[in-house]
This record gives structure tokens, C-alpha cells and sequence, in this order.
């Protein structure tokens, strides 16, 4: 039995000032286990997986790696020590090749020997199937293949720990497969790996053993079989999930032709195809597809967000040009971004300069709004939307994910938006706030809001929209409505198995 | 497929790219002027002369290229040649001994470049802050040392500063019929072995790399396991060490100082940089391309002299507009790489 | 009360904190060497008039061009990140242009000098907005960018009056440049306020201040929320060639002449470093222009003082930068953290104690 336990991590203490971010947190990983990591945004998830890997040092508690009780200082000492990490983000040089960013930081050589790490890192990425050559510059490559490459760059690090930080957010589902069956031979070779994830499917689809954090605090280390997926939830909210099943089947709202807000006739920009579009008033309607669909180009272009390419658009039925944001946001239309903190905040500035800022846009450079006036928007949204934060005038960049999502939903509500367009609103933020926003959403639609609505999660667009218009490899291939609107057809669309007649 | 992929050329990296457009435009500009201006540009000593001068200036810039693909930026490196010219003129006259002088420049150049590494790795200051506040210091310093110019009085001196590499069959018949041969200085050969050293320092071992990696994005340095505070600090010793050894080749080169020499030579040495290829965003740069880059410099102000532009303000606008012409083609380069690779 | 001097203490000195620790720092400094340094008389001037005369006074006189500069450069260096260090060469150029129109009419007039000083803003605005193109439009760093000129700016400032060092001798230039008769305060401290007032006005009357800062932080997200960011950069270089020609201005007027290579020579760095000082942070965003302002008299103040203290003019490089690196070396985020971490230890203590001293 002793002999299975590869890390140990007991009674581990951190404190950020003014905030205790773990108290007394263990977590134990066997060798050649899958074991998920899983909690709600300020858990301490990613505090907890920090220490370990050395970018924190901690306060209090102990590491034990293999029996031995060890101190790490740096993420370099990780590395030496067996434990290698995966972030979300690509932590590798986009300036320098493939090959380099395998092996760069853990040579034991002081010389560089290009040609054979070249041909060892052809050998690895052929291996794992990776589609990039090893002396390509990496930053030549897409998103996903970089994020594999630094997968193989851990894996050929024969690591006994492997974190994967969220590895998945930023690949589609061939490559989830891909790095799936990666990690099931790496656990069949005795490695521990940590996985940390948003989506509960993937947990339980190659996951061995779940530990869940709450509030920096252990709630505990269950068996995968244990513990079904609603309880799991309810664990990781800390309460009883009534609430989720809250949401009432949509009634199948009649539209007339009369009710059209927006109406766009092959629209395309730089980055989407030529598509067409219309929403009613007060209608909440979904783009659905796989990542790279181009569900987010087409909202994009909506929004003029890219170099709008061609297509007629008519608002209220008049015809209107929307070349850049600017000009959407004159017509009423709001758009959140999919990435909240390069396209969202504006991280230094106070949440109410943050509330505040698409309103002033729209009022003009002349017209700054004066400084009780935006007091009073800030109080107002705060409150109104359940926003935690020490104070109006406080960073927001020093806010949890969810409350950051609500304060940039709380910049575009005050604008008074007609059409408000959500891309990925609740990714990557806690399940409390998910419900939170979903509601918000039905209320304004209810209010004569037109709502465009995106999701990674099937499940959520279900509960919030009532026609959605699935994309597959950027062209709209089906819209789906009524009876239709469950999730085997959803993902009979997006998969193509059959053509659909609607659309 | 499988067999294509092994005997496929890769396309360029953004450093090779860079570079190589610098150096096509050299060649360019400076066959161009041997077309139309002759006079001197057909003379082998037309290239000895532009190296002569600048053996100096091709020394820092390496250094500061060096910096630079760190990701970080040294503006004192003109000021620290300077201080070691001077610094050395005046140990050398009160009789010092010439190996010693030789360790005065380069104690002086890694001294700036302790303090100024320690500065920016360890307590995280900003770089052209610090190096600024250096470049101050050994200014005054220069002046504190001594206000007049300083000729250099030494006999062993002399002879290291008339030593020569005399090469009789690159040499031209100048205008009285005289024989002129080739003529190298020593100076040269110091600036050529850095260049060279530096080269295979930033190719061939994992410290060079480590300066890449760094540029190229610093948390990613850090996540992969490269201690990024101690080769940031060392980018900066090595700077300085550097600037002490320009230092030394300047005296070599006009065996005299005043405290206003080098003025500027760190715009120069940016501007070379730049022209070479280094982005000052960091991660992307080469010496070879640095070299290429101070003689594009030079020959520009050759050429502007040469074809009779003799106002006093030429040289220095038609630098202006060469690293402006530079700047933009990187920019637009950079961009449409960019562009591609999103489509 | 308290709880608002609290606040303001918090929250507004924050930033401030270093430039006016610095200020008191040297003031105290001055009057432990020499209690009558900041004695203020006043004299009679070579014109006949009452002025105001004493080291204070040449201290907030010397650092007008220096202020006006600082001011213009914040903007740049929060919307772009990045700093322009071309300002001495466009404000060679810009009292060029100034020197050139004076010198093409026979006699100088008031009607002239107007002419002449709006000739020299569009002249300086024209540079600033090629510096900000490269940036904005091209996405070049402002300091490559700027490199440009700060290469052939002084070059060019020659070229425009054809080689020559021009003189220009008016009483309305002596005006601009030391005492306009009757007023006792040097001119220059008077376009600085107005500067200063501008700027205030400015701020309050449209969104620049949240647009820049917006654009500084989060050009991407700026853009999404409708902002035009290269339009935003841009109109900060423009400022700012407005700021160099009030300084180029200054710069002449004091002297009477245009040298193309001593004007306001090396004001690129003391601009850059009163924004640095000013607690201003130099990759961008938020920033606070009377920090900068503070920043540019603790830069003077520190010369004066070393002038004072009989420190030969070509030696006062050095010894600024010593005090720089001390007051960077304070403010550097290592040492903060370091020295938070100790007060925190001393509160948790205190607490410990009257925790105990309460059961």
C-alpha cells in the first residue's frame, strides 16, 4: 500500500495578504493514477498546484515525494525533482523551434547540439502524432499544437508527477481524444497525474480519483465511482443542487417577422465566412459548434470586432453599416468577449472605470461623465448584479474570474443594450456564478433584450436559448429549434451525421 | 510524405529572416556604390578604413545585442567606453603597466555591469532607469577624472597602437603613384573575435539560448526552467564587460580621450542593432546581423559624404532616414508573417 | 475627517508617495545644510523691475521646460507604454521653426512672436505625429520609433535656419523667457501653471484620462469597447508635440538664441526619469501627471542643491545618479514587498500583544 503513494502534500498553509488561500489542505497521488483537481474559481486550485511546482513558496505543511520530505524553490527544482507541469496558458518561447522549447531549461550539456535534439524531438512528436516539425519556430504553429508540444516536452521529461493545468480549454475534441489516450499510457507507465479541469465530462472520462477544494479548505478525496456528478457539483458549491434543475423547460416563443432587431444577409469578416443571421426582440438564440467552428468569428463579425469583409445588415429593418465596434455599439448592440482578461478588463483600473467605460465610449470624448454620476452606476451594477469587491474603486484585476465576468456584463448593461451578444460568459468561472448569469440572461430577454448566446457546454445553451444555430468547419450547417432542441440532436448536427433540413 | 518532410527546407525564423534582409541590403547598397560613386568604395581599404573606425562601435553593439535579445535594454554602454578610455589614458601616463590597463577596462566595463545587473535581475527595476542612472554616473565620472583631453604618453602603448596587419596585395596606388598597402588594425581583429565568440555564445550554448528564451517571453523562461534572474544578470555583466573591452580598442584606435568621446556611440550601437535585426521587444537577434548593421551604418554616412553632400546635417538625416526605412520594412515584415500564418 | 485624510493617504499618495518623499527628503536636507537656502528676496533686475530672486525660485523657474516636457510624456508613456526620447531634438527643431519666422520679419512684434510660437507648435506637431504614426499605425516601440529622431532632430534643427546660430534679441522674448515687466515671478513658472491648468481642463472636460489609461492597459479590450487606440496614441504624441513647443519656446526665449546642439540637450532622460520618479510605471497605463510634475522639480531641486554645494557643473551627472538609483532602488516592488512584509510582522505582533493584553 505504501508503496502506491508518489506525493504527498499535508497540512499546506498559504496566505496572500488580507486573504488565507489555503489552510491546511492535503492531497495524496498515487502512482499511475488520474486524479482530478477540482473546485470553483478561489478554491485554491491553482495556489495549491503553484506551490507544488514552486512558483509559490508556502507557509506552512509539507511535501513528501517517494517517502521523502522535500522542499521545492523554483519551478526548475520541480522539474528535478520529477514533477513537470502543462498550463492553460503556452508556457514556451514562441521565438525559438520546437525542438528548442522540448528540451530548452533541462540540457545537462553546456553545449547545444541542434541536429540531435532535432531528430529526437521528430522522434517524440511523431510518436504522440503531433502535426509540427521539430525545427519549425513554434510560434509558427497553432494554439493547440503548441499547447501539445509542451505535453511532449513533459512527457519526454519522464516525470513521475504530471500537472495538466487546464490543458484542454484551448483544443478541440480530436485533440482532447489525442491527449486522452496520451495520458491513459502515461498512467499505465506508473506515472501520477494531476488534472485540472472546468469540464465535469472529462473528469469522468479518464479520471481515477477526484479531491475537491473549497475555499482553500479540503472537502475531501473521493473515488471516481463514488461520487456521481451531481454530487460532485454540490460538493464543489457546498450546496444542495435544486437549484440547477430550477430552470424550466423553455416555452416555445411565437416571433413574427415584425420582431426582427437584427438581420444580417452574408455577412463575413476577415476571419468568418459569409453567413446569415437574424435575431428577434427579446429572443435568446445560441451559437454552437466545436472550437474553431467559427462561432465566435460570426458573433465577432456581428460585432465588427474583425474587418467586416462584406454583407448587408439591417437593424429595425433599416439597412446599416457596422464596421467597427464603435458602430455596433451605437445601434445597441453589446458584446462580451470569449477572452475576459485580453479582450475584457482592464485589469488596473477600478471596477466602477470599468463599469463605466462602454457607456462613455458611447456618450463620446467630449462628454466625460462626472465622477458621482459614475459612483452611483458603480453602486448601482455592484449591487444589482451581486458583484464581490472590497470597494467600486478597487482593481479589477484583484477579482475573482466570476465577479471580473460580472462587472465587464455590468459595463454593457448599462449601456441599455437592445442586443447584447455573450461570448462564453461563464468559462472558467464557479458554477454559483454560472447559474447567476444564465438567469440574468432569461430576465433580460424577458425585459426585450435580444440575447446571442455562446457556450462550450451543450447543457447550458439548452437551458438558456431557445434556437440554436449550430457551425461546423465556419459555415452554419443547422439551426435547431423546438423538439429539436436536445442535446442528442445537438450533437448529432455539429457531428454531421446527418443533413439537417432546417437552416 | 514522410520522406518529403525530412529533406524540406524550413522557412526561415523571424532572426534568420531579419538578418539576411540586412545583409542582402548591404551587399546592395554597397555594390551599388561601387558602381556609381568608384573613388574609394573600389578599395579593399574602403571596408578596412569603416572597420578601423568602428571596431569600437561593433564591440558594444554586440554587447548590447545582447541585452537586447534578452529582452532588455543598456543606454549606458557609450558612457562606460568613455569612462574606460579615459580611466586608462590616465593610469597608462602615470607609468602604469599595459596588461594591467588592459584589466582596468575590463574591471571598470564588468564593475558597471555587476551593478547594473544586479539592479534590474535581482530588484527588478527597470532597465533604461538603471542603465540610464549608469550612463550619468560614468559620464561624471569621465569629467570628475579629468575635464581637459588626455593624449596617451606611453612607449609600450605606442606600439600596440601602431600595430598593424599589413596586407601589401589588398593595397591600391594612391594618387602620387605611391604603393598603398592594406592596413588592419588590431582593434579589428579584437571586434571580430567577440563577434565571433558571441556567435557561437548565442548558437551553440545553452546560456545563449537561455538569452532567447528569456526575450522570447519571460514567464515561459521561468515555467521551463530557466533561472531567468541570473541570466538576465549575466546579459548585463556581459554588456559591460563588453563596453570595458571597446573601451580599450577606442584607445587603441586614436590613443587619446576627452571626456565627450563616445558621445552617443549608444544610439549608434542601438541603431546597429536594430538595423541587424534585434527587436528590442527581445527574443529575436544575432551579432552577425549587428556586424552587417554597423557597416550599413557607416557605408550610409560614406556614401552621403561621397556624393558631395557636405552640409554639416546630411549625415546625420540620412541615418535618420535609413533606420526609419529599417524600422518600417521590420515592422511590415514582421506584420505580414504574422498575417500569414493566422491564415 | 480622519477617516478622509486616511483615504486620500491610502489612495492618493500612494503613487505619490516616492516624488514627495523625495521633495521633503531634499528640502530637509537643504535646510539642516543651509537654513537660509529657501530665503526668497526679491531684487531689482538689468530691466528695472521688482522680481522675485533665491534658490526656490531658481529651482521652479529652471524645471519649467523640464515640467511642461514631463507633463506631455506621462500621456505618451501610458497610452503607448513606451517612451519618446526625441523630445530634445523636436524641441530643437520647434524653437528653430520659432527663431526662423521671428528672424523673416523685419521687426518683432507681438503679432510676430504669436505667429511665430503657433508655427512652432504645428511644426512640433507635425514631428509628434510622425513618432506617433510609427507607433500607433506601424506598432513600432516608441522607443525605436522615436530613435529616429532623436538621431537627425538636432540635424534638422540646424538645417532649417541654413547653419547658423541665430540670435534673437526683442523685449517680448526677454519677456517670454525671464520677467514680463511688473510681474515679479519668472514667466516661464507662469506657462507652466497655465500648462498645467490646461491640462487639469482638459482632463475634466473630456474622457482622455480614462481612454488613455484603457488604451495603456488593455488595447485589445479598449478596441472592443469602442475605443480608437491608434487614434488614442496618436492624439498623445500630438500633446506632446505641443508640451515640446511650449518647451523649445521656453528654451530659446531664455537665452535669445537657437543652438541647435545645447538646447535643452539630454532633457529626454531627466523627462523620462521625472515620469519614473513620479511613480508613473513606464511599460503604461495608469498615471498621474502631478506625480510627474513633482518628479520634474525633484530633478532640478537635486542639481540646484548640488550646485550649491559647489559641485562643479560637469560633475553634478554623477551624483544625480546616485540619488536616482537610491530613490529607484526605494520604490523597486522587491524592496516594497520586502519592507511590507516587515510591517506586516510588526502589526501581526502588535496585535499578538494587545490581543493578549485584552484576555
Amino acid at each position: 500500500m505504501q508503496d502506491t503513494t508518489l506525493l504527498q502534500m499535508r497540512h499546506i498553509n498559504k496566505v496572500f495578504p488580507g486573504v488565507k488561500a489555503l489552510s491546511d489542505v492535503d492531497f495524496t497521488l498515487r502512482k499511475g493514477e488520474i486524479h482530478a483537481l477540482m473546485g470553483e474559481n478561489g478554491a485554491g486550485k491553482s495556489t495549491l498546484i503553484k506551490i507544488l511546482t514552486g512558483v509559490y513558496g508556502m507557509d506552512g505543511g509539507e511535501i513528501i515525494v517517494e517517502g521523502m520530505n522535500v522542499s521545492i524553490h523554483s519551478p526548475q527544482d520541480a522539474q528535478n525533482k520529477g514533477i513537470s507541469t502543462v498550463y492553460q496558458e503556452i508556457t514556451l518561447c514562441p521565438n525559438l523551434t520546437v525542438a528548442e522549447n522540448m528540451f530548452i531549461g533541462r540540457e545537462e550539456s553546456t553545449l547545444v547540439r541542434h541536429k540531435f535534439y532535432e531528430k529526437r524531438a521528430d522522434e517524440i512528436l511523431e510518436k504522440l502524432g503531433i502535426p509540427a516539425r521539430a525545427a519549425q519556430q513554434l510560434g509558427s504553429c497553432s494554439l493547440a499544437v503548441q499547447q501539445m508540444v509542451a505535453i511532449a516536452r513533459a512527457v519526454d521529461m519522464e516525470c513521475k508527477v504530471l500537472i495538466l493545468d487546464e490543458p484542454t480549454s484551448s483544443l478541440d475534441d480530436k485533440e482532447v481524444n489525442m491527449l486522452f489516450n496520451l495520458m491513459r499510457d502515461l498512467k499505465k507507465q506508473g506515472v501520477g497525474i494531476i488534472f485540472v479541469t472546468h469540464f465535469l465530462e472529462q473528469v469522468y472520462e479518464v479520471c481515477d480519483r477526484i479531491t475537491v477544494l473549497r475555499n482553500g479548505e479540503l472537502v475531501g478525496e473521493y473515488l471516481i465511482e463514488d461520487l456521481p456528478q451531481v454530487d460532485l457539483v454540490a460538493k464543489m458549491i457546498g450546496k444542495e443542487l435544486d437549484e440547477l434543475s430550477d430552470f424550466g423547460q423553455i416555452e416555445e416563443k411565437q416571433y413574427d417577422s415584425k420582431d426582427i432587431f437584427y438581420e444580417a444577409e452574408s455577412l463575413s469578416s476577415s476571419d468568418a465566412m459569409p453567413f446569415d443571421f437574424c435575431i428577434h426582440k427579446g429572443e435568446v438564440n445560441g451559437f454552437t459548434g466545436l472550437l474553431g467552428s467559427g462561432r465566435s468569428e460570426s458573433v465577432r463579425a456581428i460585432f465588427g470586432a474583425d474587418k467586416v469583409t462584406g454583407g448587408t445588415v439591417k437593424i429595425k429593418g433599416e439597412d446599416v453599416k457596422i464596421t467597427k465596434p464603435v458602430d455596433a455599439m451605437k445601434h445597441g448592440i453589446g458584446y462580451l468577449a470569449e477572452d475576459r482578461k485580453r479582450d475584457g478588463i482592464i485589469a488596473e483600473l477600478s471596477v466602477r472605470e470599468n463599469i463605466i467605460l462602454a457607456l462613455q465610449v458611447m456618450k463620446g470624448f467630449f462628454k466625460p461623465i462626472s465622477r458621482s454620476e459614475a459612483e452611483a452606476f458603480a453602486d448601482e451594477y455592484i449591487k444589482v448584479l451581486n458583484i464581490k469587491t472590497a470597494s467600486r474603486e478597487t482593481p479589477v484585476g484583484s477579482l475573482s474570474g466570476g465577479n471580473q465576468q460580472k462587472v465587464i456584463l455590468a459595463r454593457w448593461l448599462l449601456t441599455h443594450p437592445d442586443y447584447l451578444i455573450l461570448d462564453e460568459p461563464t468559462r472558467g468561472i464557479d458554477v454559483g456564478t454560472k447559474l447567476e448569469i444564465q438567469k440574468l440572461v432569461l430576465k433580460l430577454a424577458e425585459d426585450g433584450v435580444s440575447v446571442t448566446f455562446i457556450s462550450s457546454e451543450v447543457e447550458e445553451m439548452l437551458r438558456t436559448c431557445s434556437r440554436l444555430i449550430v457551425m461546423r468547419d465556419r459555415h452554419v450547417v443547422g439551426e435547431l429549434k423546438g423538439q429539436d432542441l436536445n442535446q442528442a440532436q445537438v450533437m448529432k448536427t455539429i457531428a454531421g451525421g446527418e443533413t439537417q433540413n432546417e437552416g | 510524405m514522410n520522406e518529403n518532410k525530412k529533406f524540406r527546407r524550413e522557412p526561415l525564423t523571424d532572426t534568420q529572416l531579419l538578418m539576411t534582409i540586412t545583409i542582402c541590403i548591404f551587399v546592395a547598397m554597397y555594390l551599388l556604390a561601387m558602381l556609381l560613386l568608384r573613388g574609394g568604395f573600389l578599395h579593399a581599404q574602403q571596408v578596412f578604413d569603416m572597420l578601423n573606425d568602428n571596431a569600437s562601435l561593433i564591440i558594444v553593439s554586440c554587447g548590447l545585442t545582447i541585452v537586447m535579445i534578452g529582452g532588455g535594454i543598456d543606454i549606458s554602454v557609450g558612457a562606460v567606453t568613455s569612462l574606460v578610455v579615459m580611466s586608462c589614458i590616465l593610469y597608462l601616463n602615470n607609468g602604469g603597466n599595459i596588461f594591467v590597463s588592459i584589466l582596468l577596462a575590463l574591471g571598470i566595463g564588468v564593475a558597471f555591469g555587476l551593478v547594473h545587473g544586479f539592479l534590474v535581475s535581482y530588484l527588478e527595476i527597470q532597465p533604461f532607469i538603471v542603465t540610464l542612472a549608469g550612463m550619468f554616473f560614468a559620464r561624471g565620472l569621465t569629467t570628475i577624472l579629468s575635464v581637459n583631453p588626455q593624449k596617451v604618453d606611453h612607449e609600450g602603448f605606442a606600439k600596440l597602437r601602431d600595430a598593424k596587419i599589413v596586407i601589401p596585395w589588398l593595397g591600391y596606388t594612391a594618387k602620387n603613384g605611391n604603393k598603398v598597402p592594406a592596413r588592419i588594425e588590431l582593434g579589428v581583429v579584437v571586434a571580430f573575435a567577440c563577434v565571433l565568440l558571441i556567435f557561437i555564445l548565442l548558437k551553440y550554448i545553452k546560456l545563449g539560448r537561455n538569452f532567447y528564451a528569456m526575450g522570447g517571453n519571460q514567464t515561459s523562461a521561468l515555467m521551463l526552467g530557466i533561472n531567468v534572474k541570473r541570466t538576465r544578470f549575466i546579459s548585463y555583466v556581459l554588456s559591460g564587460l563588453l563596453s570595458g573591452i571597446s573601451g580599450y580598442v577606442f584607445m587603441m584606435h586614436t590613443g587619446a580621450g576627452n571626456a565627450t568621446n563616445a558621445a552617443g556611440m549608444e544610439m549608434n550601437a542601438i541603431a546597429s542593432s536594430i538595423i541587424g535585426g534585434t527587436l528590442l521587444t527581445g527574443g529575436v537577434g544575432n551579432v552577425v546581423g549587428t556586424l552587417f548593421g554597423t557597416l550599413t551604418l557607416t557605408t550610409i554616412k560614406k556614401i552621403v559624404v561621397s556624393s558631395g553632400l557636405n552640409d554639416p546635417w546630411w549625415q546625420s538625416i540620412t541615418t535618420g532616414g535609413m533606420l526609419c526605412f529599417f524600422i518600417l520594412l521590420q515592422s511590415v515584415v514582421l506584420a505580414r508573417r504574422a498575417k500569414k500564418k493566422k491564415s | 475627517m480622519k477617516d478622509k485624510f486616511q483615504k486620500i493617504f491610502k489612495g492618493g499618495l500612494g503613487q505619490l508617495t516616492i516624488p514627495i518623499v523625495a521633495i521633503l527628503f531634499l528640502v530637509g536636507f537643504n535646510l539642516i545644510r543651509d537654513p537660509s537656502f529657501f530665503s526668497i528676496e526679491t531684487t531689482l533686475n538689468n530691466n528695472g523691475n521688482m522680481v522675485l530672486a533665491g534658490n526656490l525660485i531658481s529651482i521652479i523657474n529652471g524645471a519649467s521646460e523640464l515640467a511642461v516636457l514631463a507633463m506631455g510624456m506621462t500621456l505618451v508613456t501610458a497610452a503607448c507604454g513606451g517612451q519618446d526620447i526625441s523630445v530634445g531634438a523636436a524641441a530643437a527643431i520647434a524653437g528653430s521653426a520659432f527663431v526662423k519666422i521671428l528672424k523673416s520679419s523685419p521687426n518683432i512684434t507681438g503679432f510676430t512672436v504669436v505667429a511665430a510660437f503657433l508655427f512652432a507648435c504645428v511644426v512640433a506637431m507635425l514631428f509628434g505625429a510622425f513618432n506617433g504614426t510609427l507607433v500607433s499605425v506601424f506598432k513600432i516601440q516608441p522607443m525605436i520609433a522615436t530613435l529616429i529622431l532623436y538621431t537627425c532632430g538636432r540635424s534638422i534643427a540646424y538645417w532649417i535656419n541654413g547653419g547658423a546660430t541665430p540670435t534673437v534679441s526683442s523685449p517680448i522674448i526677454n519677456a517670454i523667457g525671464s520677467f514680463i515687466p511688473g510681474v515679479p515671478i519668472p514667466t516661464p513658472v507662469l506657462i507652466v501653471a497655465a500648462v498645467a491648468i490646461i491640462f487639469v481642463l482638459v482632463f475634466h472636460f473630456t474622457s482622455l484620462g480614462l481612454f488613455t489609461q484603457s488604451v495603456g492597459i488593455n488595447g485589445s479590450a479598449a478596441r472592443l469597447n469602442g475605443i480608437n487606440s491608434t487614434f488614442i496614441k496618436l492624439l498623445s504624441f500630438i500633446i506632446l508635440g505641443l508640451c515640446v513647443a511650449v518647451a523649445g519656446t521656453i528654451g530659446v526665449s531664455r537665452l535669445g538664441l537657437i543652438n541647435h546642439e545645447t538646447l535643452l540637450l539630454d532633457i529626454e532622460m531627466d523627462a523620462i526619469l521625472a515620469v519614473a520618479i513620479g511613480g508613473n510605471s513606464l511599460g503604461g497605463g495608469k498615471f498621474k501627471i502631478s506625480g510627474s510634475i513633482i518628479g520634474a522639480y525633484v530633478i532640478q531641486m537635486l542639481t540646484i542643491t548640488l550646485y550649491a554645494m559647489k559641485v562643479p557643473s560637469t560633475d553634478v551627472k554623477a551624483y544625480k545618479a546616485i540619488v536616482i538609483i537610491l530613490l529607484v532602488v526605494i520604490g523597486s516592488p522587491v524592496i516594497k514587498s520586502k519592507f511590507q512584509k516587515y510591517i506586516a510582522k510588526i502589526k501581526s505582533n502588535r496585535q499578538r500583544v494587545s490581543m493578549k493584553g485584552a484576555e
